[in-house]
C-alpha cells in the first residue's frame, strides 16, 4: 500500500505574526517558515506505517510557491521515499487544493492519504474532508490513534467528548490530532540523503484545475488588544478583587 | 433564502452550541429552518422547535445519523441543498467534520469558524491563532459556515415551529461506528461553563489534577481545562485541552494555573471576561494577558484559594 502525505509550508509555530499596516495580509517577508506540525505527525505516522510492513511507499506533496520544495525536503529527511511539488503562487484555498490532491491520488493510486487536522495558518480544517468528499472515500478526522485491519482501518478519533473509534473502508482519508505521535528528528545522514530522493516538479495547470478563489479577503486586522492587569499579592487580595472588582464571585 | 441551521445536540436536548450558531444564522437576515440528525431525537427536535425565530424544524431520524458519521450526514444536508441558500453549523468536532465535506459535494468554499456576520455574505474570521482577524466575502451561491460559539451569544427559547420529517439520504456505507469513550462528568462543559480552572504541565500528574485543580472548581461550580502539555503528558483527558487546536473558551472567568501562556493556548481563552494566573515566574506571558496575576507556588495558593472560597460560602 502506497501512503500520500500532502504536507504545508507555514508560519512556524513559534512565531507571533504581525498584520501588515495596510490591512492586505500578515507579514510573511523573512519569517521562519516551517512544515505544519500536524503535517510533521502525519508523516511520521506513514513512516511507521512503512516500518511495520504495512506501507510499501509514502509519497510527500505539497502545494504551493518553488519554497514549497523546502518542505517538501523536510519530508524525505524524515524519511518519506518521494516528493511531488505541485506550483502554485497566491491564495490557493482548500477546496483548490483539495482538488489538486485528488488529481495526485487519482495518478498515484495510493491506499491512504493523511493529513494534518489543520494548518496553523488559516487554520481552516478543511482540507482533508473535502478531499474525502471529492473521491468518495470515508474520512477519519482527528486521529489519535491508527490501526490497519486488512484493507480497513480503525481510527479513534478526539472528539468534544472524549474519544470515538470507527472503521474505515480503504481507500481512506486520516486526519492527524496532537497525540497521534511524536515526530521525528531528521539526523544529519538523512537530511545528506534526502537531497538525493526525487521530487517531481508539477503545475497546477498540468491538473486543469480551476484555481479562483470563492472567498475574496477583503481586509486582515489586528484583533482587539488585551491589555494585563495587576499583580496581586496574595491569595487574601485576589479573593476580594474577584469578589468586589470583577464581581465574579 | 432560507438558512438551514443543522443542530448540535444529544438527541433528548439541544446544545448550548446550537443557541449560540442560531444567533448567527439569524443574522444572515433570512429564515432560519433547524435539522436534528440522529437516533431517537424526536425530544431534541421538539426542543429545537421552541428556540426563538426558527421557522421549522426538519427531523431525520435514522441508525445511520447515530453516532455521528460524516458520510451519511453529509449526504443528508446535500440532499436537502436545493432548499437552502446557507448552511450554519456549530464548530463542534462534530460539524468540523462533517461541513468541510458538504461544502466540497456542493463545490463551495466554507468558511470556517467565524466571530462576527457583517452582511449575509461577508464574515470575521481568525486565522494565525487569532493574530490576525480576516474579513472575507463569500462569492458562492450556497454558503457553508461554522460558528465559533464563543463569541455568540445564546439565542432563548419562545418559538413554536412545526416539526416535519426529513427522508434520510442513502447511506454511502464507508464507515461504522465501533466504539466511544465519553467521560460522564457534572461539571459544565468547557464550552458553555460561565468559569473554567485549567491547569497546566505544572500539575505533574493526573493526582495532583485531581488534588489541586477540580477541588477548586467544584467550589466554584467550574468546568475544567488543562493546556496541550498537561494533556499530552496524560494530567487531564484530551477533553479538556483549551487552544488554537482544542477548544476555545470565553467564561465570565478563567483561571490558569502552572500555564505559560503560549501564544496556542492564549488563542483559546484571551476572550474570557476576567483571567486570573497563578504562576511561580513572574516573567510567564500569561501575566501579560492577566486581569489578576498571582506569584506564587501554585502548590500552596491552591488549596489556600480553594479555602478561602469555602469560607465566603463557596
Ligand atoms: C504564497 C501563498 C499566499 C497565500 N495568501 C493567502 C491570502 O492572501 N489569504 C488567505 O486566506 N490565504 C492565503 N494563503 C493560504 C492558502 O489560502 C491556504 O493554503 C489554503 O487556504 C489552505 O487552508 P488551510 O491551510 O488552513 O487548510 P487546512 O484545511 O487547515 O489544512 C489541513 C491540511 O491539509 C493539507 N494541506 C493544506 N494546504 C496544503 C498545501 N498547500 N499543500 C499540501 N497540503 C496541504 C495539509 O496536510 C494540512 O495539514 C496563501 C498561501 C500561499 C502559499
Ligand atoms: C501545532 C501546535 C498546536 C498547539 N495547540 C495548543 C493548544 O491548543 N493548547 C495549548 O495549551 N497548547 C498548544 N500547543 C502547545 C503550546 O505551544 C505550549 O507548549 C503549551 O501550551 C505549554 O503548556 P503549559 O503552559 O502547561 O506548559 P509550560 O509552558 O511548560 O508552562 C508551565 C508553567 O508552569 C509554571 N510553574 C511550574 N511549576 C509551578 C508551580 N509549582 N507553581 C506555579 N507555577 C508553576 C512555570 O513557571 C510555567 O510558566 C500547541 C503547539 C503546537 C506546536
Amino acid at each position: 500500500m502506497k501512503v500520500l502525505v500532502p504536507v504545508k509550508r507555514v508560519v512556524d509555530f513559534n512565531v507571533k505574526v504581525r498584520v501588515k499596516s495596510d490591512g492586505t495580509g500578515v507579514e510573511l517577508a523573512n519569517v521562519k517558515m516551517s512544515m505544519n506540525p500536524f503535517d510533521e505527525i502525519a508523516v511520521e505516522e506513514a513512516l511507521r506505517l512503512k516500518e511495520a510492513g504495512k506501507a510499501t511507499e509514502v509519497v510527500v506533496v505539497s502545494i504551493g510557491p518553488a519554497q514549497a520544495s523546502e518542505t517538501i525536503r523536510t519530508g524525505l529527511a524524515m524519511g518519506a521515499d518521494r516528493g511531488i511539488l505541485v506550483k502554485a503562487e497566491g491564495n490557493v484555498e482548500p477546496l483548490a487544493v483539495a482538488k489538486l490532491l485528488k488529481a495526485v491520488a487519482e495518478a498515484e493510486k495510493p491506499g491512504l492519504i493523511i493529513l494534518g487536522k489543520q494548518a496553523i495558518d488559516d487554520d481552516s480544517n478543511q482540507t482533508g474532508q473535502m478531499l474525502a468528499a471529492l473521491l468518495g472515500w470515508p474520512q477519519a478526522t482527528f486521529a489519535s490513534k491508527l490501526e490497519i485491519e486488512g484493507s480497513d482501518f480503525k481510527v479513534t478519533r478526539e472528539v468534544d467528548g472524549g474519544l470515538q473509534t470507527v472503521k474505515l473502508k480503504g481507500p481512506a482519508i486520516v486526519t492527524t490530532d496532537l497525540r497521534l505521535n511524536e515526530p521525528r528528528y531528521a539526523s544529519l545522514p538523512n537530511i545528506m540523503k534526502a537531497k538525493k530522493k526525487p521530487i517531481d516538479d508539477k503545475s497546477a495547470s498540468d491538473y486543469g484545475v480551476d484555481l479562483t478563489p470563492h472567498l475574496e479577503v477583503l481586509k486582515t486586522a489586528e484583533p482587539p488588544g488585551r491589555k494585563g492587569g495587576v499583580k496581586v499579592k496574595d491569595v487574601a487580595e485576589l479573593v476580594s478583587k474577584l469578589k468586589t472588582e470583577a464581581g465574579v464571585l | 433564502m432560507t438558512t438551514l441551521l443543522i443542530a448540535e445536540h444529544d438527541n433528548a436536548s439541544i446544545k448550548d452550541a446550537t443557541n449560540k450558531a442560531l444567533t448567527a444564522a439569524a443574522a444572515l437576515g433570512a429564515d432560519v429552518h433547524v435539522l436534528v440528525a440522529g437516533e431517537n431525537a424526536k425530544a431534541a427536535a421538539d426542543a429545537a422547535a421552541k428556540l426563538a425565530g426558527v421557522k421549522k424544524v426538519l427531523l431525520a431520524d435514522n441508525a445511520a445519523y447515530a453516532h455521528d458519521l460524516a458520510e451519511p450526514l453529509a449526504a443528508l444536508i446535500v440532499s436537502l441543498a436545493s432548499g437552502y441558500d446557507a448552511f450554519v453549523a456549530p464548530a463542534t468536532s462534530r460539524y468540523k467534520n462533517v461541513m468541510p465535506r458538504v461544502a466540497a459535494l456542493l463545490d463551495v468554499m466554507q468558511v470556517s469558524e467565524i466571530i462576527k456576520v457583517v452582511s449575509p455574505d461577508t464574515f470575521e474570521r481568525p486565522i494565525y491563532a487569532g493574530n490576525a482577524i480576516q474579513t472575507v466575502k463569500s462569492k458562492d451561491a450556497k454558503k457553508v459556515i461554522t460558528v465559533r460559539t464563543s463569541t455568540f451569544a445564546a439565542a432563548g427559547e419562545g418559538g413554536s415551529a412545526p416539526v416535519e420529517n426529513a427522508t434520510a439520504a442513502a447511506d454511502p456505507g464507508l464507515s461504522s461506528f465501533v466504539g466511544e469513550e465519553v467521560a460522564k462528568s457534572d461539571r459544565p462543559e468547557l464550552t458553555s461553563a460561565k468559569i473554567i480552572v485549567s491547569g497546566g504541565r505544572a500539575m505533574q500528574s493526573r493526582e495532583n489534577f485531581a488534588k489541586y485543580i477540580e477541588p477548586l472548581a467544584d467550589k466554584l461550580g467550574a468546568g475544567v481545562g488543562a493546556s496541550r502539555a498537561a494533556v499530552d503528558a496524560g494530567y487531564a483527558p484530551n477533553d479538556w485541552q483549551v487552544g488554537q487546536t482544542g477548544k476555545v473558551v470565553a467564561p465570565e472567568l478563567y483561571v490558569a494555573i502552572g500555564i505559560s501562556g503560549a501564544i496556542q493556548h492564549l488563542a483559546g481563552m484571551k476572550d474570557s471576561k476576567v483571567i486570573v494566573a497563578i504562576n511561580k515566574d513572574e516573567d510567564a506571558p500569561i501575566f501579560q494577558v492577566a486581569d489578576y496575576g498571582l506569584v506564587a507556588d501554585l502548590y500552596q495558593a491552591v488549596p489556600e484559594l480553594t479555602d478561602a472560597l469555602g469560607k465566603l460560602g463557596k
